[in-house]
């Protein structure tokens, strides 16, 4: 079925502007083609199909299933809910609050803050279309787990100490009793709305940075020699790890702009490690978002955690350097 | 007269759920005051987790999202 797209590419680019193959205009004109209608088509169905099965899921509903759970099922879970919860990025402030004040240890609130930029159905669908399911199911489990382990430091290291002290009194007043979740049933014509309201505002978001990062991701593929990133940047050179990844933190894109850019990347040859490292860091950390935070949480604590992200990308990069080529090589 | 409050950290959407209640409530000739509430200990109290959230006169009818249209229409018609 996605032979067609390259099918529509071939037409445009080589038979009605009559651009060739072997030239790097008409290369890269090709793949930006391919991937922006494939990736738009892809979207539109999968966020309609998912907004329809989680219309009745709200961050209420999150809190309320959190509340009391044991530490361990906390993180596991708040990652995943972190995951699955559609919540705009400007509520996390509000979010945060709301689940401390009701008593959910820093630690699972930031599982969840963690794992939400990261992992989105918009970056699944970009990373199955353009880098294969084994990849995305690394990038999932991946994403997981930064966001579980970085909870539990978090809690490791009593966080809440280190909140602003209004946000302190909140988790030490919790009351957890008030909390009650407000899940109800919804008919097909409601989940039908809010799947097409969600489609509609997901759609107007992403679809420029479907554009930017598909155009870099061409540029990149058209105009960059094969084998330069691994040759310069390649396996050898273990600083370019941490280096990506404190270039990484303070750029901020979403998943949607990076994910082409990723595959170009790989396909270029930059190691699969330094790649993902890179990517990561872009979409789970960003200035503004720390600018966000300290309205919560005092320096000392946003020192940590930006430290925390750091180490856990650096390291999610020299490992997956360390075993990731056979994993391309077998998609 | 009703006291409508959006709820919000000041973010795009939060901005046009007050422009599109103030400019519903124009054209149904509804005398409201539309304030944008951003302080955050004043939200919490609300228990709003997602923003924006629409209070009218102290009662919380919205949350997550701009409101429907119809949904606007609806609040300002009740009297």
């Amino acid at each position: 079925m996605l032979d067609s797209f390259t099918l529509l590419a071939d037409w445009l680019v080589y038979d009605l502007w009559g651009l060739s193959a072997s030239t790097k205009l008409g290369d890269a004109l090709h793949f930006f083609i391919e991937d922006t209608t494939k990736i738009f088509a892809l979207l539109v169905v999968m966020i309609y199909l998912i907004a329809l099965l989680r219309a009745s899921m709200n961050v209420e509903s999150v809190r309320s299933w959190l509340v009391g759970k044991s530490r361990f099922v906390g993180y596991l879970m708040g990652s995943f809910f972190g995951a699955v919860t559609p919540f705009c990025s400007c509520s996390s402030i509000p979010l945060f609050l709301g689940f401390t004040s009701a008593g959910i240890p820093v630690g699972i609130t930031m599982s969840f803050l963690l794992t939400s930029p990261l992992i989105n159905e918009v970056a699944i669908v970009l990373l199955g279309s353009l880098l294969g399911w084994k990849f995305t199911l690394i990038y999932i489990v991946v994403g997981i787990s930064v966001g579980v382990i970085g909870g539990v430091f978090l809690d490791l290291i009593k966080a809440e100490k280190m909140l602003q002290p209004f946000a302190a009194k909140a988790y030490m007043e919790a009351k957890q009793s008030a909390v009650k979740g407000e899940s109800r049933r919804l008919s097909l014509s409601e989940r039908h709305q809010f799947a097409k309201d969600e489609l509609v505002d997901i759609f107007c978001r992403v679809w420029k940075w479907v554009i930017v990062g598909v155009g870099l991701g061409a540029a990149l593929h058209g105009f960059v020699p094969e084998g330069w990133f691994a040759q310069n940047l390649g396996q050898g050179q273990w600083w370019s790890v941490p280096a990506a990844v404190g270039l990484g933190i303070p750029l901020y894109s979403n998943a949607t702009g990076v994910i082409p850019v990723m595959e170009s990347l790989i396909t270029k040859g930059l190691p699969i490690g330094t790649t993902l490292a890179f990517c990561m860091s872009t979409v789970a950390a960003s200035f503004p978002e720390f600018i966000l935070l300290k309205q919560v949480m005092q320096w000392k604590l946003l020192a940590i955690l930006f430290c925390l992200l750091l180490c856990a990308f650096t390291l999610v990069g020299w490992v997956f350097n360390g075993i990731g080529l056979f994993l391309i090589t077998a998609t | 007269m009703k006291i409508i409050k959006v709820l919000g950290s000041g973010c795009s959407k939060c901005e046009k759920t007050a422009e599109i209640i103030t400019r519903l409530a124009a054209e149904a000739g509804v005398d409201v005051t539309v304030m944008k509430e951003t302080d955050l200990a004043v939200i919490m109290e609300y228990g709003v987790m997602s923003t924006p959230a629409v209070v009218i006169d102290e009662q919380l009818m919205h949350s997550g999202s701009i409101p429907h249209r119809s949904d606007i229409e609806a609040w300002l018609a009740i009297a």
